[in-house]
């Protein structure tokens, strides 16, 4: 017998899933709060793929600048999807979160007067990015994650939760297999914060870590919470050509000009304000429709940065010059880059509100994986690492909180066993030669950057969702080969498949209902944004047939919707 | 292209678990990493091999291991180098720690290390309302060493830790030196105290493979160097290896040239009984091989330019 379910049922006041920012963040707040409290991370809180994060957080430091000002650009960057309030208590509050992380170690760059040196980031009217060279999430990352060890707060890594425990209603815990031993837990918690980052390995190629596989999100899909906006998926200006790894904003932050083929800086013809430097969504478009109008490169478009200079390139790129380098075998001092759009990250998530509450009692959730929503349909630049602190330290103090008034309900260790049964089946299926997990993956990866990519239509979307279910009906046949019980990253594989599957059909459906185009989200066959009818978020719920769609209305409190130009 | 991978395997589920080889051909655009070709391997021949990976652009630091006998990380190896002049890619799990699948280590040990430095800021005084003041200059420097990933390369590859499992190792050090350099950090004297003990600072061999291998250029030797001298500077002298480059620098300065006889007993002392037993057979050696330091040491000529150079180092200490 490879798998064994432990009898044992490990309790924990809160149990944070995911140890990257948002995580080990709401951890952190969680036992200041006076919670007995455990991350369980299916990689050691380090490897999370905040660490990629490469340019910068954002807060309205410079004298000039206000919060009011940097919630407004986030409004409109979100074409005004976004949730007014919530946006109010990120701009607000970044000011001290990113202090505290300054307080807690972070190296950030300097000014002359020893005070935090900011960097102009895309979307926004000022320069408000604070930065450590290019290495922002891991250098945040890893002061967090110091912080995690001096509190001694108990980490169970390398443990891939494989299924939420509801009981009445409400998230009593979850089950997680521990790689290391093969074993299944069952863990009881008196809340639950989910922060299990993004799902961006959905599309091929990605931005995003192997790991980032949508995990928190379909647990809390198929345990039945609602998932909010999950049509909008932000494609990156800047990927590297192939394998689709993050070239930073802040190359362009810094300087840096996007060429076509005729060496023209082309984004003057699409955004002749801020050019390089307007919203994501905006300048990913421009270089689809260049690549696509025959201006591109072999599938790109160039990024050049020559002119700055050598000591910018090394001091401040250095990270991007190495990655062109090592990946692309450009010499960033020599010659251009080559890059593309890629998917980077998901507007969408659980939703939640500004304290990290799901529409599950007992179950938070803070960071990628979460939808406050702060990003609406297009995030900025800057926005999400500090979303992760900002709605991680919120949702670890309101678990705090909560868990003072809820007992624990006694559960057994059946539910661990249940799922050891239901694992054990998924590992006797097949042998060597059947259908392998990689096969259906790339095949939905495929599917949904055709149909679901920078431009959309019905006609795509609807050929991507038949795509998807019928992977779905595929997926019930794909064979483990790995039949042990320790470290069965094959059987991990299967696991994270089912959940983007999942979650691919929510987004292809949300995509295809939304008849608009709106940030991330445009079709071609709507070409106009439509604030009488979508001014609203979709909300996705789990039901056997798939998801059953509802909207909710978005919170405007200062700003109404305006055309959105750069 | 085609490549060939020689992977070391390792079943901890067999009946009688032994690590083996097994031959791999990829066929490889020529962009790949060796880790895309493990991936290849795993997704499309061989589901059980087991690898961590995560980013794919050298920063999660899970994917290091031993490609062609030297640690580093498989993501920012390209294929076609590690190919270069050979018919198989070796490739191996790290060193120095158990394996606990195939290319999968146990990092147990190199968490605790790391841990032991008491890896956190511990600033003194009262928190500032805003952020500490600090030159940009000193966080820049901090980014050398905050670009660890913690990947293990440098600890899979250190030759003191493979003879000693005490020793604190590369990765801890260079963390430790991130805390002692960074100008906010209030416990600097304590810890240099605390790495100059056994297992710390002192017991670095001075090899060099820790900078070799680091795939993200910190460089933790240099960092260990600087960690001797602050140590030394911060008063703490009474270890050997800061006795023993004590005494060789003065005996430097004395005659020009080191007096072999004299530097043992300035290290250890002369009334270290044990340590200068231990020595006889050594110098017994050294007679019958007629290798014997001169008793009678003299200073070399112009002895007077080498005693110039110290002193004006010292000045510009």
């Amino acid at each position: 017998m490879p798998l064994t379910a432990d009898e044992q049922v490990l309790r924990h006041d809160v149990i944070v899933l995911g140890g990257g920012l948002a995580g080990m963040r709401a951890a952190l707040e969680a036992a200041r709060g006076g919670a007995d409290v455990a991350v369980v991370s299916k990689v050691y809180p380090t490897r999370s793929h905040s660490a990629a994060a490469q340019g910068g957080i954002n807060a309205a430091f410079s004298a000039e600048d206000s919060w009011e000002k940097h919630a407004f650009d986030t409004v409109k960057g979100s074409d005004y999807l976004g949730d007014q309030d919530a946006i109010e208590v990120l701009c607000r509050e970044a000011l001290q979160d990113i202090m505290e992380l300054e307080h807690m170690g972070v190296i950030f760059n300097r000014n002359e007067d020893g005070r935090l040196a900011l960097r102009p980031f895309g979307g926004a009217g000022f320069p408000r990015t604070c930065y450590v060279a290019d290495i922002t999430g891991q250098a945040i990352l890893h002061v967090v994650w110091e912080q995690l060890v001096k509190a001694r707060i108990t980490c169970y890594a390398e443990w891939v939760a494989t299924s939420l425990v509801v009981q009445d209603g409400r998230c009593r815990g979850l089950v997680a297999l521990e790689m290391r031993s093969g074993k299944l837990h069952t863990l009881e918690a008196k809340a639950v914060v989910l922060a299990t980052g993004g799902l961006g390995r959905i599309y091929e190629p990605s931005t995003n870590g192997l790991i980032c596989t949508g995990d928190g999100m379909a647990l809390a899909y198929r345990a039945g919470a609602a998932l909010m906006d999950m049509e909008f998926t932000q494609f990156h200006p800047t990927t590297l050509y192939p394998s689709g790894v993050l070239i930073t904003e802040g190359a362009r932050g810094e300087g840096g000009y996007l060429l076509n083929s005729k060496g023209e800086r082309f984004m003057a013809t699409y955004a002749s304000q801020r050019l390089e430097l307007a919203s994501r969504d905006v300048v990913s478009r421009a270089e689809q429709t260049e690549i696509e109008e025959g201006r591109g490169v072999n599938g790109c478009v160039l990024l050049d940065v020559r002119h700055l200079g050598k000591k910018v390139i090394l001091t401040r790129l250095y990270q991007i010059y190495e990655l062109a380098h090592d990946l692309a075998g450009v010499d960033l001092l020599e010659e251009p880059v080559p890059v593309r759009p890629g998917t980077h990250y998901q507007m969408g998530g659980v939703k939640t509100d500004v304290d990290g509450r799901t529409s599950m009692p007992g179950l938070y959730a803070a960071g990628e994986c979460a939808c406050v929503s702060v990003h609406g349909a297009n995030r900025l630049g800057g926005n999400s690492l500090l979303e992760t602190v900002v709605f991680g330290r919120r949702a670890g103090k309101a678990a705090a909180e909560e868990v003072r008034q809820v007992p624990f309900a006694g559960l057994s260790s059946a539910p661990g066993r249940d799922e050891h049964a239901h694992i054990t089946e998924l590992l006797q299926r097949g042998e060597r030669g059947g259908l392998r997990s990689a096969v259906v993956r790339k095949e939905m990866g495929n599917a949904m950057r055709e149909g679901a990519g920078v431009f959309r239509d019905s006609e795509g979307l609807a050929q991507t969702l038949e795509t998807v279910r019928g992977l779905k009906g595929r997926y019930q046949k794909v064979a483990v080969q790995d039949k042990g019980g320790i470290f069965n990253t094959d059987l991990v594989s299967l696991l994270e498949l089912g959940n983007m599957l999942d979650l691919a059909e929510t987004m292809v459906v949300g995509g295809l209902a939304r008849q608009e185009s709106r940030g991330a989200h445009f079709r071609r066959d709507f070409p106009e944004r439509d604030d009488i009818n979508w001014l609203r978020h979709t909300l996705a719920f789990y039901t056997a047939e798939g998801p059953r769609l509802e909207y909710a209305p978005v919170t405007c409190v200062r700003w109404q919707p305006e055309r959105r130009t750069y | 292209m085609q490549a060939h991978l020689r992977v070391r395997r390792f079943d901890p589920e067999e009946p009688a678990p032994q690590p083996r080889y097994q031959d791999y051909t990829v066929e490889a655009e020529d962009y790949f990493t060796v880790l895309d070709a493990l991936i290849k391997i795993r997704e499309e021949e061989d589901g059980t091999l087991a690898v961590r990976c995560s980013c794919r652009s050298s920063v999660c630091g899970s994917c290091a291991m031993r490609i062609n006998g030297h640690a580093t990380l498989a993501c920012k190896t390209k294929l076609t180098d590690a190919s270069k002049g050979r018919d198989v890619v070796l490739v191996e799990p790290m060193g120095n720690m158990p394996v606990v699948k195939d290319l999968v280590t146990d990092l147990q040990s190199f968490w605790d290390k790391v841990w032991a430095v008491e890896p956190f800021l511990q600033p003194q005084g009262p928190v500032p309302e805003q952020e500490y003041l600090a030159s940009n200059e000193s966080m820049v420097h901090l980014t050398g060493v905050m670009n660890c990933i913690m990947c293990g390369a440098c600890v899979s590859d250190c030759t003191v830790l493979a003879v000693d499992p005490n020793f604190l190792a590369p990765a801890a050090l260079a963390k430790a030196y991130r805390f002692v350099a960074d100008p906010r950090d209030g416990a600097s004297k304590e810890r240099l105290r605390a790495l100059s003990q056994y297992g710390g600072i002192w017991d670095c061999t001075r090899c060099l493979e820790c900078v070799q291998v680091c795939p993200k250029d910190v460089a933790p030797m240099d960092r260990i160097m600087t960690l001797r001298d602050k140590a030394m500077q911060a008063g703490y002298t009474s270890t050997y290896g800061a006795r023993h480059t004590i005494a060789f620098s003065e005996l430097l300065k004395e005659s020009g040239r080191l007096d072999e006889l004299r530097l043992p007993v300035m290290t250890f002392g002369i009334f270290n009984l044990p340590r200068m037993l231990s020595l006889v057979p050594v110098g017994l050696r050294a007679l019958v091989r007629g290798k014997m330091p001169p008793i009678f040491h003299r200073a070399i000529p112009g002895v007077e330019h080498i005693r110039r150079s110290f002193r004006s180092a010292e000045a510009k200490r």
